[in-house]
């Protein structure tokens, strides 16, 4: 029992970290109708920054202590991805208003493909370390209950704790400021939104800038936990199935997604893995996404498309 | 009448005083410089490269200069492929090829025969591939995945006190879900069968940044030692998950692969007393090919990455096979003209002829570095000494004695594997005979 408690729990906190980056999909699907395949790119992107600009800062400025540094190192990685965010809508997503939303899908994927290689030819494509003082010892808890206890990671917990925390503030932003029903009507119709003076210039770079904040805070856990080089573009992959299953329109579906998906993941792995060789958890996830499609096909919490035939 | 002749004597100084075209020897290089693989696999490129123009800046290889060209790859198999096709009849064609990636030589391993290039794996490929009767054309040079697992198993035993020791106890295997990572489970095995302990085979599916499952299996089973035979971003996801969960890290075990500073410096302390296998050499700072390379390469500014890596483990992986493959071009000239180019067939002599002791070994600036290696047309690794180093928190050190892997127990599983492999591909093993033409 407490081995499968230790398993839901692990399954759990990897679920919250993959919404984290699930989010960023969700963000810019909700505001543009785009589905961003350059959301891994920006988690790489987001993480080089943060980690160079802390190695820099030291000898740029003489700053002695790592966590001056580290505030300074977001402070510039932020102002990195709002430049990212201008440039994107300047050069991009400006000449691409009402164009077809492949058309939209195969531009992201250009956009991964640059910040992956402008990110590694400007930052170094070596492993960086990203060190926020998360702490890496597992904590034993309920030692009363259960022979040896439950093991805890006590870094996944917190990152559970800050991925939780984003998702509280970013559906209090989309439900209850004007910014946020501005960003929901531009991804309802492009027109119509332009027609009663939503400015969807100004629209697209707040949202890819949000969804660059959201890489950035989604690249310094997972760069904490893993260092920070390129794997983490692919860290997108993981949070895929969670898209697909909790709905591309939903920031509660991204959480409740990223729980399933990561309890499924880590309960098949060790249950089902041994008898099938192992190695399944990434497929599982997404085997785990196409069963729920078939009874809901826009998601758990997607919302239910009607076209007028 | 006169002018006429000046002039012809003119042309004909002129053409004289014109230096002949220099033999020239093309190495392809097959790099991942970009990807996920690309910490590990930069250290590597620069190393190779660096010794190919140490080698020039020394005068060539009798006299015959060495050119190069870098095709990346990113540790695709389908583009390494590709990389090789594109440049194995670039500038006279391609001397050898050593493609850093398992996967890149099971797909190579018959077009390389056909087109007639040696494929030089050393510390990766095919283990079988150490019987050059069946694989002519692939030379493991320096050990094989079964050289390493035998080793470690070997030094477990020395641990525990002796083999009779290991019987009941529990070896975790955690792999690289490829053929590289796949590659020590028959010597695992067969060691298993031996010494009754049991094996517990645990994958990781590419890249390896989500291991959290594995680990937590490791917790519950509670293996009495780890092996890991990781690449890239798994090997340091491993150890901080075995930091993550508990489990020591002196009890784990890597293979050279897994045993570099790109696996470790991240995890920084909680890699304190991780141990990995090493192909021979571990990090050499000392060592005077170093020292040359810095003063001849680096210095003039032609060093192809930073200075400061010059010596790390995966570095001077890249050195020593570099170093490897233009030795058997030198082999290969003894026989047939110093000072030529020399063509795959007659590098692959060379490689088969390699006899390179000590005292060369030393002369060359590897004093320290690795031990001598000896190749024939049977035997195409050529060596099988490992030496265990550890991490103790900033550097890696040596922590073990030389090992040589038992033949006894590899020389069956090679002859066993590559027997049916030659049956599969309806090959005809060379007798040494043959070997001798």
């Amino acid at each position: 029992m407490a081995f499968f408690l230790e398993t839901l729990i692990g399954g759990l906190m990897a679920g919250m970290l993959y919404s984290l980056v699930a989010l960023g999909f969700v963000l810019i699907y909700k505001a543009s109708g785009v589905f961003n395949f350059a959301q891994g790119a920006l988690v790489l992107f987001a993480a080089l920054a943060m980690a160079r600009f802390s190695e820099w800062l030291p000898g740029w400025t003489g700053i002695d202590s790592p966590i001056l540094a580290n505030i300074g190192a977001f402070v510039l990685a932020g102002l990195v991805m709002f430049a990212v965010a201008w440039i994107i809508e300047r050069l991009v997503l400006r000449h691409l208003v009402n164009q077809e939303g492949a058309t939209l899908l195969m531009v992201t994927l250009g956009i991964a493909y640059l910040l992956e290689g402008i990110g590694q030819g400007f930052f170094g494509n070596d492993i960086y370390k990203i060190d926020v003082g998360m702490p890496k010892e597992p904590v034993m808890v309920l030692e009363n209950m259960f022979e040896g206890g439950i093991l805890i990671n006590k870094e996944d917990f917190i990152a559970a704790l800050i991925a939780a925390l984003l998702v509280g503030a970013l559906t209090l932003f989309f439900q209850k400021t004007a910014t946020g029903r501005a960003l929901r009507a531009v991804a309802d119709d492009h027109q119509a939104a332009q027609s009663i003076g939503i400015p969807l210039n100004r629209i697209w770079v707040i949202i890819w800038l949000v969804a660059g904040l959201v890489a950035l805070v989604a690249g310094i856990i997972w760069g904490s936990k893993l260092g920070v080089q390129f794997s983490l573009a692919t860290v997108a992959l993981r949070a895929l199935p969670v898209v697909i299953l909790g709905g591309l329109t939903s920031v509660p579906g991204a959480i409740v997604g990223g729980l399933i998906i990561g309890v499924g993941e880590k309960l098949s792995e060790v249950y089902l893995g041994p008898y099938v060789g192992g190695g399944i958890e990434i497929w599982f996830a997404y085997m785990l996404a196409l069963v729920f499609l078939l009874f809901r096909p826009q998601g758990l919490f997607g919302e239910k498309i009607i076209d007028r035939v | 009448m006169k002018t006429r002749k000046l002039m012809m004597a003119a042309a004909l100084a002129a053409l004289l005083s014109v230096p002949a075209i220099a033999a020239e020897q093309f190495f392809p290089v097959l790099v991942y410089r970009t990807g996920a693989y690309a910490p590990n696999g930069t250290p590597w490129a620069n190393g190779y490269v660096d010794y190919l123009k140490l080698v020039n800046a020394k005068g060539g290889i009798n006299g015959v200069k060495i050119t190069f060209e870098e095709c990346e790859f990113g540790y695709a198999t389908d583009r390494g492929v590709e990389c090789y096709e594109r440049l194995k009849g670039k500038s006279g064609g391609a001397t050898l090829v050593q493609p850093l990636s398992t996967g890149v030589t099971f797909a190579l391993t018959e077009k390389a025969s056909v087109d007639k290039i040696p494929l030089i794996t050393a510390g990766y490929g095919r283990s079988e591939s150490a019987n050059g009767a069946v694989f002519t054309w692939n030379f493991p040079l320096l050990g094989t995945y079964w050289v390493g697992a035998d080793v470690a198993i070997q030094h477990i035993a020395k641990k525990e006190g002796g083999f009779d020791k290991l019987k009941g106890k529990k070896i975790a295997l955690v792999y690289h879900d490829s053929p590289y990572g796949k590659e020590p489970i028959p010597l695992l095995q067969e060691r298993a069968k031996m010494h009754g302990f049991d094996v517990m085979l645990l994958p990781v599916a590419h890249p390896g940044v989500e291991q959290k499952a594995t680990w937590l299996q490791i917790r519950q089973n509670k293996p009495d030692y780890v092996l890991l035979w990781g690449w890239g971003v798994m090997n340091s996801t491993s150890l901080k998950e075995a930091q993550a969960t508990g489990y020591p890290r002196d009890k784990m075990y890597g293979i050279w692969w897994a045993g570099a500073e790109p696996d470790v410096k991240d995890v920084g302390e909680g890699a304190k007393g991780y141990n990995a296998m090493t192909l021979q050499h571990g990090a050499e700072p000392n060592a005077k090919v170093v020292k040359d390379t810095l003063a001849m390469v680096h210095a003039k500014g032609q060093g192809t990455g930073p200075k400061e890596e010059v010596g790390s483990v995966l570095y001077m992986r890249g050195v020593l096979s570099a170093m490897l493959g233009v030795e058997g071009v030198r082999k290969a000239q003894e026989r047939y003209g110093k000072g030529k180019t020399m063509t795959g067939e007659q590098v692959r002599w060379g490689l088969e002829n390699l006899n390179l002791d000590q005292k060369t070994l030393d002369g060359m600036g590897f004093a320290g570095v690795m031990r001598p290696v000896q190749t024939s047309c049977l035997d195409h690794m050529g060596s099988s000494w490992v030496r265990v180093h550890t991490w103790d928190g900033a550097k890696w050190n040596f922590s073990s004695d030389w090992y040589q892997a038992d033949d006894k127990v590899i020389r069956p599983m090679v002859m066993l594997a590559s027997g049916k492999y030659a049956e599969e591909k309806k090959l005809k093993p060379r007798t040494p005979e043959e070997c001798k033409q």
